[in-house]
Order: C-alpha cells, then structure tokens, then sequence
C-alpha cells in the first residue's frame, strides 16, 4: 500500500495566534464590562466576574518593552543567549515573547523601548507529525 | 475557640541532599524534633497536616506517620507551590484557632530534582527560547527589570542582597552553604538570566521542617516560657493584575497578604523586629522589601546599599542565610523561615542573634500565586 504525503498546514505555536486571514494575528480577549484584556480564554472576566461579557478582537503590533531577562543558560537544547521579553501592547495587552534583532546586552535594552510584533516559523521547530508551528516575535520599532 | 494560637515547639533538618533518605524520613525526624521542643509526644497530637511539592501525589503525610506513630489522627497532604510549608502551618493554625483541637502539628518536607525548575508549557513543540524563557531565574529576573525600569535599580544592588544573604549563613550551621560571597563573585559568577547570576539564584536541596501548633489553654498547661505567640495568618492569592500571569506577579498578592496580616495584628511594619521573606532569586528580596511596607516604593535598592536588612541594621531580612544561602526545599521552606524567626524571638539564634527581637515575621511566594505571611512574638 502507498501512502501520499501532503504538506502539513503549519500550526499557531500559540493557541491564540490565529492563522485564518493574511497576516497572522494574535487574537485578544478584552471585557466589555470592565475594559479587562487577556490572550488566554477564561469562563468568566477575571478582572472582574462578569459572565458573557468577553469580545474578541484583533491585537495591535506595536508596543513597549516592560520588562526583559537576557538568558544565557536555559534548559537543555535550548540555543542561548536570548532575550526573553514582556511587551505591553499599545491596547493594553500583556504579551512575552523574544525579543530579536537586537544586541543580547541590557544597554541595548532600555525599558519602555517602543517595539514592534512579527510573525514567522516557530525556530525550525516541528511536532511529532512533522508540522511546523508559527509564532510572534518582537523587534525594535525605532 | 482559641483567642491565641501559640507555636510551642519548632524544628528543622540541616538543608542539604538526602539521596539516601525518603520524604517520611526527613519529615519524620523534623517533627520529632518539634514534638521534643515542645515536650510533647505524637499521642499528645490531635491533627496534622503535611507539605509537599514533590511528594504532594505520595500521601507523605501518612508516611510521616508510619515513621512516628500511627495514631489514626486525621492527615492532610498540602501543596501550594514554595508556599506549601507556610500553608500547612496555616491549616494547623486555623483548626487550633477554631477550637477544634488543641495540638496540631505541620509538617513541611521535600526532596528536589536536579536543574533548573519552572520548564513551559507545551503545546506540539517546545515553547522555551521561542517566546522568552519560562524558566525560574529568568521570571524572577524580569519582575527585577521591571523594578530597574521604574526605579533604576542596579545589577550590584541585586547581586548585593546575595552578598549579605551568603553573609548571614555563615553564622546558621543548618543552612547549606556557610561561605562568604564577595560582591565581586557574585557579579562574576556564570549569567544565568540576567541580572541573576548563579550566585544570585536559591539553591535546590532537601529539607524538613515541623512544628507544633497549640491552642491557649494548651499552652498555660504546658508553660509559656518558650512559647511563640501567632499574631498574624494571612494567606493570598493573585489579585487581577492585567500581566499575569503572563509575567507572574509576586507584588499583589504580597501586598494583600502583607496587609491583612498587619490588620490582623494590629502593628505596623515599623514594628517588626526581622524578617524571613522569600528571596528565591537576589532580585525578588528587594522587591518584597516594598511589598511588605518595609520601605516606601523605589526604596529597596537604597535599603541595601545602607545595610539597613543586614543584621546589626534596622531591620535584619533573612539572617538565616535565605532562599539564596540556607537552601530553598519548596515544602519545606515555609515552616523553616519560621523556626528561624523562633530561635531569635526566644534568644537562642548564637551568633546570629538579633538583638531584642520582638515581633518576628515571615514571608513566601509560590509562583502560581500564593502568598503567605505570618507575625509572631514571644509569649
């Protein structure tokens, strides 16, 4: 018997990155009672309890570096240094992701540095199908 | 119920590795430690409860029992990440303050893997180095960048907390290590994330911890003379915060935790004679410095720089050596802060001893999040 290979569609790396328009996107969480914003998917508003009151939309790409940590020793396999990241989005959204392009040195690194998301392949990684994912980095917007 | 809940004995292992023993041995012998501090006996114990991470699925608990009597009494296996130890005490605290029991006995032990904790999340791939690093030093060091960002706290600052830490475990014979640190050192041992370097990270080891929890009547019947009186339980978790948990926030739930435990006290932070707060990472003690009302926000750096938390200074924050330089055995950890905050209550911490301690107070943070700090004094 034969078996017929087709390419696997790549996968978000992030179940909230969403790869159903052009451009992928990160697809935010934000309360219509309290304005609360997340990534991730909850039952209720966690900011504020409200039951139904979560609407989906589109998260900006632009932002400012929070918070940073330059890794240089990390778990097994895993390529260091890099520059591992808090963004607050220009809507409010919280996002952590690496930061790159950018000299893995903290004068390089200044807190509230306007930066910028994009999207790519998820570091040649793949799963056990063989599928590779995508996912979002961050950039220096100057 | 009980008015007052007192500690009436205490008692912990040397930290270290303990290849050779199980969970119920090292717990085993922690609480007959405090059961002889307390010069009490298992039959005298109405209740226990028991902390662990690692060995949360085993019902360790009821293996300490096989080790030191199996009385039948009820048995509560705890986990809540680095704040199990303090949340068993809580327990035991709040079925003493109930008037339920009068004797209950807390247990905090653990055995530690090797390496660095806190690998990711995975969905199909491995998410580490793709979207930052969900590894313990680097968390912890980013809550300290987003401290420099607001304050401009330094790297020496940071790695001064390990200076002082090393500093103060070279007079606690149970703590791991009992070797200074020079700032040099610690600046230029190997870069972990920064600004934590090895030298600024807590070290994993193994480790028990008891200690007996009585109620009022208890505690006249037995004699107050070394007995701690519990002033304070307060036990939180993460309030909302818009980045949590995708930076985990060990601030709020200080805070909140902080706050009811002063409430509860009825003192301020101006009263507190030292602390034992949760320095798993040199970065994360200045931040609790503010967290628990020590110093006013974006003062923790300049509190280091004067030795303020060194012992001999105003208020001496972790004499035992800390997270950093006793060892940080998650369960364990909780009850070990607080036998360390006894000894100097009751005058028997030797070389380290700070003098006239009043109220002592206690301090940790499991990443998750809970909170828990406690305040004691001397009956």
């Amino acid at each position: 018997m034969t078996q017929t290979e087709t390419p696997l569609a790549a996968r978000p790396a992030q179940p909230y990155i969403r790869l159903d328009d052009d451009q992928p996107y990160v697809e935010g969480r934000r309360c219509t009672a309290c304005d609360a914003r997340t990534a991730a998917v909850h039952l209720a508003c966690p900011a504020c309890g409200a039951r139904e009151s979560i609407e989906t939309y589109r998260a900006p790409t632009t932002g400012k570096l929070h918070a940073y940590s330059i890794v240089r020793r990390s778990y097994p396999g895993v390529p260091v240094p890099f520059v591992s990241a808090i963004i607050d989005l220009d809507d409010g959204l919280t996002l952590k992701g690496n930061l790159i392009n950018v000299a893995a040195e903290p004068e390089a690194l200044p807190i509230g540095m306007p930066v910028r998301m994009v999207f790519g392949d998820a570091m040649g990684r793949t799963d056990k199908d063989g599928a590779s994912y995508v996912a979002f980095f961050f950039e220096p917007a100057a | 119920m009980s008015e007052t809940v007192y500690i009436l004995g205490i008692d912990m292992l040397k930290f270290g590795k303990y290849p050779d023993r199980t969970f119920a041995q090292l717990g085993g012998e922690a609480a007959l430690g405090a059961l002889d501090d307390a010069g009490l006996t298992i039959q005298d114990v109405q209740v226990m409860y028991c902390g662990s991470v690692f060995g949360a699925y085993d019902m360790t608990g009821q293996a300490v029992m096989r080790e030191i009597g199996q009385t039948g009494i009820p048995v509560t296996n705890i986990s809540n990440a680095c704040a199990t130890g303090a949340s068993a005490f809580r327990e035991a605290w709040i079925a003493v303050k109930s008037g339920l029991y009068d004797v209950a006995l807390a247990v905090g032990v653990e055995k530690m893997p090797r390496g660095m904790l806190g690998a990711g999340h995975e969905t199909g791939i491995s998410l580490e180095g793709l979207f930052g690093s969900a590894s313990m030093p680097a968390v912890f060091a980013e809550s300290g960048m987003e401290h420099a960002g607001k304050w401009g706290t330094t790297f020496e600052q940071f790695a001064k907390v390990s200076v002082k830490n090393h500093h103060h475990s070279t007079m606690n014979p149970k703590a791991v290590y009992q070797k200074e640190t020079p700032l040099e050192e610690v600046m230029g041992s190997e870069m972990i994330a920064y600004p934590n370097t090895k030298l600024m990270c807590s070290v994993n080891v193994d480790g028990a911890a008891a200690v007996v929890v009585v109620s009022e009547k208890k505690a006249r019947e037995m004699g107050l003379g070394r007995a701690i009186r519990v002033l304070a339980s307060a036990l939180a978790s993460d309030p909302w915060n818009p980045r949590n948990p995708i930076m985990p926030d060990v601030n709020g739930c200080t805070r909140l935790a902080a706050k009811w435990a002063y409430e509860q006290a009825g003192i301020s932070p101006q009263d507190v004679s030292l602390i034992e707060l949760h320095d798993c990472f040199a970065t994360a003690e200045l931040l609790h410095y503010e967290n628990l009302g020590i110093c006013a926000p974006g003062e923790a750096g300049r509190l280091i720089d004067e030795g303020v938390t060194a012992l001999g200074g105003k208020v001496p924050i972790n004499v035992s050596g800390g997270l950093l330089s006793k060892g940080h055995p998650l369960g364990a950890t909780g009850i070990a802060n607080m036998y360390e905050v006894a000894l100097h209550l009751r005058g028997e911490a030797g070389a380290r001893q700070v003098e006239g301690a009043k109220v002592g107070m206690t301090h940790v943070v499991g990443l998750g999040t809970a909170a828990a700090v406690h305040l004691f004094e001397k009956a």
